[in-house]
């Protein structure tokens, strides 16, 4: 495909990108199904779904009852007889409503059945803040997850990456949860026509840098690309690693980076307590801390629920220019 | 031609029911003895009492048909079919069990059989089963799933949420709830403003029938009728068993607690399910007392030998086993 400029390169959407995803993946497999609040019909509170339910029928791409616990068992049940179930939970916040059935039955089955079931349940949500959605629909809650084991968490930082690592969870053997950041749904890309697949646990680096590197998850990596600019202007060079895959984590190529420029931040939008980055924190000392000339910098939001004030808000989360903050900081040490 | 009862349910599904509910008894009251002698570790849940509501149910079902189970659940998977051997030997957590010694008593699972494990978690199993019901459905088969719950997870949230989106999506689901009274240790009336479960079964749009759960034959006669219509395509019923544990929540201890009275456990107890039938069934000549006996020792010497080979079987190896099985490698 090409446009006026002779650019052969296929930019679409975020959310196209999942969407364009899912009908290559219910016209591949006749196991795979569609299952959610408001996902049939309407096509989805986002339209993530629009077009499946005519494309595939009432079957296969289900409305169901706002009822997260038995939308989340209709897809554990479906999975452990073979079918190949994406449920959506709609806002990450959600994910708590249906935590027993994420935490202590998908997560669990197998190993409690003695390695017998194979779940191959992938669970979509929403999260993350920016739209003043308010504390109950703006949910970074991806340590909650990486915390259960039997679990396999992505939070995709863009299309491309949406796209082939929503294939990779469909097609895993595994529950696993994707997360859409519903501020990026309309953010562009370029993204190949047909199914591909990114590997779970692999991070990608995505700019190289030499003086410090900062570790970004989701929205977070675009704001760091943007800090990263500002910082090149000053003459500071950083790595930009994208982990993509939250559990399985590829903390390999962290470490490598750690080594290679010897100074590190950390970001995330949930909550700085508790939360992801203290755990990559921790991983790259215990295999790196030789290599390190300052402190692991943390940047990520303070401990209070999101709050819906768009003055409030925008001070609330993460952006590029704590980012870059955060690099001077570990820097000047 | 079968030789029929009054009830006109031939013989060998008589004395299929009566098997089912001694395998029930024998693994049960064979286990609770052995546990108090501390050769068990963990927590049991005994199913004693109540076998008339898991052999009348899974009799009416077929092989392949699923069902999901309770933390109660060792009745659910003898009447499925489930091995004395592999039970007993996951119950003392041997690598030889059912759950390689990874789940226990209260994750006892075949999902060969069809059995989708029993479950720490009240209620949790319920939207479970609305899966496995759902993908039956999907592939256009005329499979029914049969979700067994107790009184006292009908008063979970997710129970309700499977119950009413097994009803929107007319599902081939069985509801059968194990009325026993007692939410662990509280009575159903202190928690419960209504008397018969199967009250909330029009809530959601399904019939719902309440059947004496100490007469197997009620209630392998209801089942029959709530799987054919399931398996008819036309959706979900609920059957509410009273029954009756005669143990605690927990344990081998039955009397002296104060949470129910020694003389309600001894009236329930006269009322005792495999009695009961047993003396239909001789009042019937389908089988004599003698043969009655014959079942019972068949039965508890395959017991007495399951738990010989769950105690010869070797520990799970932490070195090799811990950390498998938490995921599966998806070969493509």
């Amino acid at each position: 495909m090409s446009d006026a400029n002779g650019d052969s390169r296929r930019i679409i959407t975020y959310n196209q990108a999942f969407n364009e995803a899912l009908h290559g993946l219910l016209a591949e497999d006749p196991d795979i199904f569609v299952a959610g609040e408001d996902v049939g019909r309407y096509g989805g509170v986002f339209q993530s779904f629009a077009g499946l339910n005519k494309a595939f029928g009432d079957e296969r791409v289900v409305d169901t009852p706002i009822a997260e616990q038995a939308i989340v068992g209709l897809g554990i049940g479906a999975a452990a007889m073979g079918l190949r179930p994406i449920v959506d939970l709609m806002f990450m916040d959600f994910v708590m409503v249906a935590m027993d059935q994420i935490a202590n039955q998908a997560a669990k089955m197998k190993y409690m059945f003695g390695g017998k079931a194979t779940l191959p349940l992938t669970i979509t949500t929403t999260g993350g803040a920016g739209l003043g959605a308010a504390a109950q629909h703006s949910a970074s809650l991806e340590a909650w997850l990486i915390h259960v084991p039997g679990l396999k968490v992505v939070f995709p930082s863009n299309p491309y990456d949406l796209k082939g690592l929503l294939v990779s969870c469909v097609r895993d053997d595994n529950p696993t949860i994707v997360t859409l950041h519903k501020a990026m749904l309309g953010s562009k890309g370029e993204v190949p026509e047909g199914l591909y697949e990114v590997p779970l646990g692999e991070a990608e680096v995505v700019r190289e840098g030499s003086d410090a590197t900062v570790v970004a998850i989701g929205r977070m990596v675009g704001f760091a690309e943007e800090a990263a600019e500002t910082l090149a202007g000053e003459g500071i060079e950083i790595e930009i690693v994208d982990p993509r895959s939250l559990l399985p984590f590829d903390t390999a190529t962290v470490v490598a980076s750690a080594k290679k420029t010897n100074r590190i931040v950390v970001v995330h939008e949930a909550v700085r307590s508790g939360g992801i980055g203290a755990e990559i924190a921790a991983r790259i000392q215990e295999e790196a801390f030789d290599y390190l000339d300052a402190p692991i910098g943390r940047v990520a939001a303070p401990f209070s629920p999101v709050p819906f004030s768009p003055a409030l808000e925008r001070e609330y989360l993460p952006d590029a220019a704590d980012i870059a903050d955060a690099v001077r900081a570990t820097l000047d040490r | 031609m079968a030789t029929k009862t009054e009830a006109g349910i031939p013989k060998p599904v008589l004395l299929d029911l009566h098997r089912r509910m001694v395998r029930i008894r024998h693994l049960e009251e064979n286990l609770g003895r052995i546990a108090s002698e501390g050769r068990v570790p963990g927590f049991l849940h005994l199913y004693v009492g109540e076998e008339a509501v898991a052999a009348g149910g899974c009799a009416a079902l077929r092989d392949e048909d699923q069902i999901t189970s309770t933390h109660r659940g060792h009745g659910h998977l003898v009447a499925k079919g489930g091995d004395f051997e592999r039970m007993m030997a996951e119950f003392m957590g041997k690598a030889t069990g059912y759950c390689k010694g990874k789940g226990g008593s209260m994750h006892v699972s075949d999902l060969d059989l069809g059995m989708l494990g029993a479950n720490g978690i009240v209620g949790a199993g319920v939207p479970i089963a609305v899966g496995a019901a759902f993908a039956n459905k999907y592939r256009g088969t005329d499979l029914v799933t049969m979700a067994f719950f107790g009184d006292g997870s009908t008063n979970i949230g997710a129970f309700h949420e499977a119950a009413n989106m097994a009803c929107a999506l007319g599902l081939p689901l069985v509801f059968m709830c194990e009325n026993n009274e007692y939410a662990e240790y509280t009575a159903r009336e202190r928690v419960m403003a209504i008397t018969d479960v199967a009250d909330r079964a029009v809530a959601y749009g399904m019939p719902g029938v309440v059947v004496d759960g100490m007469d197997v034959v009620a209630v392998y006669e209801a089942a029959v009728e709530a799987v054919e219509r399931a398996r008819r395509g036309e959706g979900p019923s609920m059957i509410e068993a009273k029954t009756y544990r005669f143990y605690d929540h927990a344990g081998v201890q039955g009397l002296g607690r104060t949470y129910r009275s020694d003389d309600e456990v001894e009236r329930w107890r006269a009322r005792d399910p495999i009695e009961l039938f047993e003396a239909q069934l001789s009042k019937a000549r389908v089988l004599s007392k003698a043969a009655a006996k014959k079942v019972h020792d068949e039965v508890a010497a395959e017991v007495l030998e399951a738990i010989e080979f769950a105690e010869q079987s070797p520990l799970p190896d932490p070195a090799t086993d811990l950390l498998t099985d938490v995921y599966t490698e998806t070969g493509r």
